[in-house]
Order: structure tokens, then C-alpha cells, then sequence
């Protein structure tokens, strides 16, 4: 099926809405929107950063998953207490794959849930004390994290305890950072809160700790911010950063250390993948101590080209050749990826629904590949994504912002792309319809998908997914022929 | 700038907290002194004798509305009445629904974010629910937040009651924080030796009787046209009590720790001034029927 033209697009998307009461109709086009290369404000097009209308099915998350599950998380030496009831650490741990070095439950914890496990008595009774004691035994049994954070679940701001006091009182007791984070779930429309709420705190816990302290830096320091290092990515990012010639003296936060996190105001720049998440703490950098930060993309060999050369442009001539032999070196190996895998995948279309970042950074890679990324849209992004959004997006392809589980699967039995890329909310549903699917918040249990050695991954998954002869071997009860039921009969 | 006095009044419901701050604080507006309060009850009547208004429309209200507290501005929610006194109310709910605790929290969290406290402010007064009946309502003196606190009370018993109870929770945020017990407030209720009452009951907690406000009906007056009295009648003798209050938050150096004292002490003292009688153990659990059977034995 041939793209649709911008009339087609907008006419599918009144059809979609036509089914909703006239409020939630009204609510949800604002939402929803035909791309338009012309337009340089999103917030002209599309509306973003709402709360969810009830009943919709909205695939967000809350407050506490932006701390906990994104930016707090993955810092692997320290142990972040889910306060609460049990469930919100249970449900969410090691779903977000955030690889790290390290010999879990001795001197690295990520995969591991921490929970004050509230019961009827803490809320009555208040739970300030239980997490005193939860931190006495995370001190006793686990001597060598390097600090505590407090995850607030919702309760905690409900009955008002003061986990400011009990941190403050651990810190001074145990030597060590202990950060209360205020990312109640109830807070804010979507996860987003909870990534500007761990942002905050990372400003007022953590940065200033080595202000004044002696540090042996370099002029080639830089940080990499805002990648979580899902399936290995981080890493394959660093490798090339550093062949160029920088050094890396921070990861935030996948395999990331509080110590990395309370040298990253010695940076000279900060690199910031994920902007959503962690924009709120380079500008804090960037006024406190005048770091210059700036946004990067690693995904296939198109975009980090660009990205190297603009790196490159902050240093001197050293760097610049680092940049450019860096490039010429992988420039092969990635032809030869291409020419494997382009021919199979020339000319297929692509729909993406995903969180922070890649709904815009991943459209260059499959473009790599010579595929086309025809709708795309964020769970909880603000309209500063929308704007960076719209150049890379083709002319008259669709924009879906919290996209209902509804308004997604109609747009997708229109649309008819080859693959639909999301999470593992959305894939069996795609996948039971006999459409490619990817999951890619995960990466589908693959990755990296960053850096060259990600990009090489990234292209055999979408081969394997898009070209795999199962999906000609469905067929679906209702388009079961007669004959087929007579093969079946005789059999 | 001085550095800033955060200042939290408690007291018994129906005191006459709101009253007494709000006069307090024209007063030491009057005095040249710049003062934000902020309402933090409900039912949101902190601060309208400060604007002359029913009720100031509220942080919570207004979130309401919007959808959330992140979609306001300071603006909406910042009102400047007499004396260029700045107000605002937290809200909450009505009673017997959702968390008014939660209320209070959001707004002072909502004012330090947009930058409330920034101004050169010399004071800011909290007006508190009269019971702090969980950890929301405690939100205003926790650390770097009001480091003073004055009770308002009166000589009856029950008034003293929950001046010593709110006694025992400062005490609890004192020695984690940096939060002082600044004195009792006696707003007088006519009742017999009661400034030599509150003293002695302030003595025994530690603490001072910072004013003894005598009762006048000028206050009613200059309430039914939703004013302080200094506004209402500067002349007034009973305008100069709240500005010689006012001197003496102004001065005040002796912010304590305070020593809330255990229910037979307060009964003891109660009994020395007469308000109590001296309980007969012996009559305690006995029916009518029971004491006269007794008697007729």
C-alpha cells in the first residue's frame, strides 16, 4: 500500500476519533496530528503533556517509574529503597535491562528490590520510623553501597512522613548519600514528573558533594547523560568517544556510580542522549557551573557521523581528527552491513510508539536501512520533543501523542506497516495480527542499539523480525478457506 | 535583608487563631515589615481579614481547576491585601473527603518551587488546622521551614490541653530539625488569674506567655467588616495589644525546646487555680442507684 497523501492521513484520523463522546473527541484530536515539515512550533499541531483521559487505556506510566525505573535506578552502587507498599518495586524491578558491571548484592544492587513493605500500621502509625531501620539493616548486610535513596510510592505523600529527617539523619550517621526522592506515582500526568523530580534531587543531594575537591581532569572530559545502558548501550557508545580521544568520566546512569555523579560538574561537556529525562540537570550544570551540554544521536551510521563531527566542534584539532579517523574506520564495516541488510528491507514501512528519546532518534537508523518511519509518538513527551520531531518525520506521516491502545491499533490495521515498533504492552497485539513487531523500549531482549557495534544488531533484529517466515505461515480463523477445512478433513 | 522568620501558629480550633494572626501580622506590616501568610486549613479563613474577602480562592482549588499544581502560576494563587501583607490558602477538601493533609503539603511545596520565599520577605506566618492530625499538617515545621512557633491559647482547660499536646510534637521536630517553641499567645477568654494561669502553665512547659491579648469586643467589630482591628480603628486601645504582639514576636530571643508537661501536672495546676475540682477516686464507675444504696449503708 502506497503512503497515504494528508488528506488520507487527516481523514483517518477523524474516522479513528469518530467512535469517542464528543468531550473525549474534542480532548484526543488535539493529540493526534499530520506531520508537517513547514510547521516549527509543534505546539501548533499537536498538544502534549496531558493528563490521560479515563477509560482510554493510556500505556504511561507514573512519578515513581521516572525515578525509580529510569534515572535512579540504574546507579548501581547505591541502593534505592522503594518506600511503600511492596508491589511498585516488586513489579517494576529489572524490566528495563540496564546492564552493569559489578557482583550484584556485594557491591552493585540494581537488579535487586528494596522495599520498606508497608503494612496498615505504617500508614496509621507513620513509616519514618521502619525506614531508619530499613537503612540500620541495608548498612549491616550490605556494607559496601555507596548510598541510599529513598523512592517515594504514593502513600508516603499522603500521610506526610518527613523522609527528609531520616535521611539526613542516616547521611550524617553512616557517612554516606542518602537522597529522599518526593516521586509519589500520583504526582504529575505521566512518568515525566518523576524524571524532573530525580532530576531535582540529583541537583540537591548529589552535585554539589565535590564542589571545591581536587580533581585530575583533562581537556577531553565528558559525560555521557541520559543513557541507561539498556542491553549494553552505553557502552558501545563510550568505546568510540573515547577512541576518538575524549574520556568519559561519567555515565548517567546506566552503569553508572554515585561517584561518577558527584564528579560530572568537572566535565568540560556534558552529552546528553536522552533529553526528556535529564535536560532539567545539563541546564542546571550548564547555569551552575557553565557546562555547555549538547543533545548527540547514536542510532545507525547517518546520525552518529553528525553527531561525532558536532562533538568534535567543541574541541581542538586533536579531537576533530579523532573524530574523522573514528569515522573512516567504522565506515566500512557499516557499508557492509548496509549492503547485507538494505536490500532486504528497501522500502519498508515503519510505525513507532515509544517513551523519551527514540520515537525521533531511532527514524535515522531505519532510514539507513531504507526504511521508512511513516507515524510516531511519545508516551509523555513535552512539545519541545514535538519540535525536534517534526524535521526528521516525512511530510503528511502521523503524529500520536499518549496514543490510546485503541486509536493505535486502528491506525495501524489502516496504515498496514511492515512493522510496528513498541512495548511489551502492544506486541502480542500486533503480532496476533500478523504484523512484525519489535519491542523497543527493551530492544526485545537484544541490543545494544547504539554506537556502530549497536547498529549492526539493530539491523539483523529488524531482519530477522521483518523477514521471518513465520508470519506467512498464519492464517487467521477468519480468512480460513473451504479448502483449507477440507486438507484438515481428509486429514 | 534580614534573614527571613518563618513563623507557624498553632492552637486549639476555635481559639481564635486566625483572628489573632492576621492581627499580628497588620500590625507588623504596619510596623514597615514585609509578611507573606499562609493559610494552611481548609477552610481557608486565614486570610480574609487581610483581603476583606469571603474566602481567597486556594492553591488546591485553583490545581483543581487546571488539572494540576504544575499547570499554576504564583500569580493565580498570590494575593496582596492590607499593608501589602501577601497571602495565600492551601484548601483541601471538604470535610469528610479526600486528604487535606496532602493539601497543605502540595502548596508549600508549590510555593518554593516558584519562588515564593524569594522575595525580601521579613516574615512568613502559617496558619495551622488546630490539630495536627498527621504528618501534612506538620509539613510547616519541618526543616528550613518555620524554625518558630507560637501556641494560641486561653485559661480553659481544654485550651491548655492541646497547647501542652502541640507541645509534645514540636518536641519530636525540634530534635530533628531546628524547629523552637517561641511562646503562648493567651487570647483571653475572661476567665478567672487567667494571664497568671498561662504563665504558670508556660513556666512549667519552658516557655513564655509572649502577650496576654484582652478581650474586646472592637475585634468582632472590625471582623463583621472583614478587617483587623489596626485597620478597622488604629485608635483603637485594643489595635496597640496586637502592636505591643507584635514588638514582642518581633524581639523575641527566647525560642525554646519546650518541655511539655504530663497530664496530672496539668491537672495539678488546673486544680491550684481552681478550674478543676479534686477528683474522688472512690465515686469513679458508680451508678446512682450504686451511691445511694452506698450512702444509706
Amino acid at each position: 500500500m502506497s503512503n497515504l497523501t494528508r488528506e488520507e492521513t487527516d481523514a483517518l484520523i477523524q474516522e479513528v476519533l469518530e467512535v469517542y463522546p464528543e468531550k473525549a473527541k474534542k480532548d484526543r484530536a488535539k493529540h493526534l496530528a499530520v506531520n508537517d515539515q513547514s510547521v516549527t512550533q509543534s505546539k501548533k499541531c499537536i498538544t502534549s503533556n496531558r493528563k490521560s483521559l479515563p477509560g482510554v487505556m493510556t500505556i504511561r506510566g507514573c512519578a515513581y517509574a521516572g525515578s525509580r525505573g529510569v534515572v535512579w535506578g540504574p546507579v548501581k552502587d547505591m541502593i534505592h529503597i522503594s518506600h511503600g507498599p511492596v508491589g511498585c518495586g516488586q513489579y517494576s524491578r529489572g524490566g528495563r535491562r540496564n546492564y552493569y558491571v559489578g557482583t550484584t548484592g556485594v557491591n552493585t544492587f540494581a537488579e535487586i528490590n528494596f522495599t520498606s513493605d508497608f503494612q496498615e500500621k505504617d500508614i496509621v502509625f507513620g513509616g519514618d520510623k521502619k525506614l531508619a531501620k530499613a537503612m540500620e539493616e541495608i548498612e549491616g548486610l550490605f556494607p559496601l553501597n555507596k548510598g541510599i535513596s529513598v523512592q517515594s510510592e504514593c502513600p508516603i505523600g499522603l500521610i506526610g512522613d518527613d523522609i527528609e529527617a531520616v535521611s539526613k539523619k542516616a547521611a550524617a550517621q553512616y557517612n554516606k548519600v542518602v537522597v529522599p526522592v518526593r516521586c509519589e506515582g500520583f504526582r504529575g500526568v505521566s512518568q515525566s514528573l518523576g524524571h524532573h523530580i530525580a532530576n531535582d534531587a540529583i541537583r540537591d543531594y548529589v552535585l554539589s558533594n565535590r564542589d571545591g575537591k581536587e580533581f585530575e581532569g583533562t581537556p577531553y572530559d565528558v559525560t555521557i547523560i541520559g543513557d541507561y545502558n539498556i542491553g549494553g548501550d552505553a557502552w558501545a557508545s563510550r568505546i568510540f568517544l573515547e577512541e576518538m580521544g575524549l574520556r568519559v568520566i561519567a555515565q548517567w546512569s546506566g552503569d553508572g556510580t554515585i561517584a561518577e555523579m558527584e564528579n560530572t560538574p568537572k566535565a568540560k561537556l556534558n552529552l546528553l542522549h536522552c533529553y526528556r529525562s535529564m535536560n532539567y540537570i545539563s541546564r542546571h550544570m550548564e547555569e551552575k557551573y557553565g557546562i555547555p551540554w549538547m543533545e548527540y544521536n547514536f542510532f545507525g551510521p547517518t546520525k552518529i557521523e553528525e553527531s561525532l563531527r558536532r562533538i568534535a566542534a567543541f574541541f581542538d584539532d586533536k579531537i576533530k581528527e579523532g573524530a574523522e579517523r573514528v569515522i573512516a574506520k567504522y565506515k566500512p564495516m557499516m557499508q557492509a552491513v548496509v549492503d547485507k541488510y538494505k536490500p532486504r528491507l528497501q522500502g519498508k514501512r515503519v510505525m513507532l510508539y515509544i517513551g523519551g528519546l527514540r520515537p525521533r532518534h531511532v527514524i535515522g537508523a531505519y532510514e539507513d536501512l531504507g526504511m521508512e518511519v511513516v507515524g510516531t509518538g511519545y508516551e509523555f513527551a513535552h512539545n519541545d520533543d514535538y519540535d525536534r520531531t517534526i524535521q526528521e518525520m516525512g511530510n503528511a506521516t502521523l503524529l500520536y501523542d499518549d496514543v490510546t491502545g485503541f486509536e493505535l491499533e486502528e491506525f495501524v490495521k489502516r496504515i498496514k506497516p511492515d512493522l510496528v515498533g513498541s512495548g511489551i504492552k502492544e506486541k502480542y497485539i500486533y503480532q496476533k495480527m500478523g504484523i512484525p513487531f519489535r519491542q523497543m523500549h527493551s530492544w526485545d531482549y537484544s541490543g545494544p542499539y547504539h554506537g556502530y557495534d549497536g547498529f549492526a544488531i539493530f539491523a539483523r533484529d529488524m531482519d530477522m523480525t521483518l523477514n521471518n517466515p513465520c508470519w506467512g505461515k498464519q492464517t487467521p480463523p477468519w480468512k480460513k478457506t473451504e479448502a483449507t477445512e477440507e486438507v484438515k478433513a481428509a486429514a | 535583608m534580614a534573614k527571613l522568620r518563618q513563623c507557624a501558629i498553632y492552637g486549639k480550633g476555635g481559639i481564635g487563631k486566625s483572628t489573632t494572626t492576621q492581627n499580628l501580622v497588620a500590625a507588623l506590616a504596619e510596623a514597615g515589615k514585609k509578611v507573606m501568610i499562609v493559610g494552611c486549613d481548609p477552610k481557608a479563613d486565614s486570610t480574609r481579614l487581610i483581603l476583606h474577602s469571603k474566602a481567597q480562592t486556594t492553591v488546591m482549588h485553583l490545581a483543581a481547576e487546571a488539572g494540576s499544581v504544575e499547570d499554576l502560576e504564583l500569580d493565580d494563587v498570590l494575593s496582596v491585601g492590607f499593608g501589602g501583607v501577601k497571602c495565600v490558602e492551601s484548601g483541601g477538601p471538604e470535610p469528610g473527603v479526600g486528604c487535606a493533609g496532602r493539601g497543605v503539603i502540595t502548596a508549600i511545596n508549590f510555593l518554593e518551587e516558584e519562588g515564593a520565599y524569594d522575595e525580601d520577605l521579613d516574615f512568613v506566618f502559617y496558619d495551622v488546622l488546630g490539630d495536627v492530625v498527621c504528618g501534612g499538617f506538620a509539613m510547616p515545621i519541618r526543616e528550613n521551614k518555620a524554625q518558630e512557633i507560637y501556641i494560641v491559647c486561653s485559661g480553659e482547660m481544654m485550651a491548655m490541653y492541646a497547647a501542652n499536646n502541640i507541645a509534645k510534637g514540636i518536641v519530636k521536630y525540634a530534635n530533628s530539625g531546628g524547629v523552637r517553641l517561641g511562646g503562648l499567645i493567651c487570647n483571653s477568654r475572661n476567665t478567672d488569674r487567667e494571664d497568671e494561669l498561662i504563665m504558670a502553665l508556660a513556666a512549667a512547659m519552658g516557655t513564655q506567655m509572649i502577650h496576654f491579648v484582652p478581650r474586646d469586643n472592637a475585634v468582632q467589630h472590625a471582623e463583621i467588616r472583614r478587617m483587623t482591628v489596626i485597620e478597622y480603628d488604629p485608635t483603637h486601645k485594643q489595635a496597640d495589644q496586637y502592636r505591643q504582639l507584635a514588638m514582642k514576636v518581633l524581639n523575641n530571643t527566647k525560642l525554646v525546646i519546650p518541655t511539655p508537661i504530663e497530664m496530672e501536672e496539668l491537672e495539678q495546676l488546673l486544680m491550684e487555680f481552681g478550674i478543676m475540682e479534686q477528683e474522688d477516686e472512690s465515686i469513679v464507675g458508680q451508678t446512682a442507684a450504686e451511691l445511694k444504696a452506698g450512702a444509706a449503708a
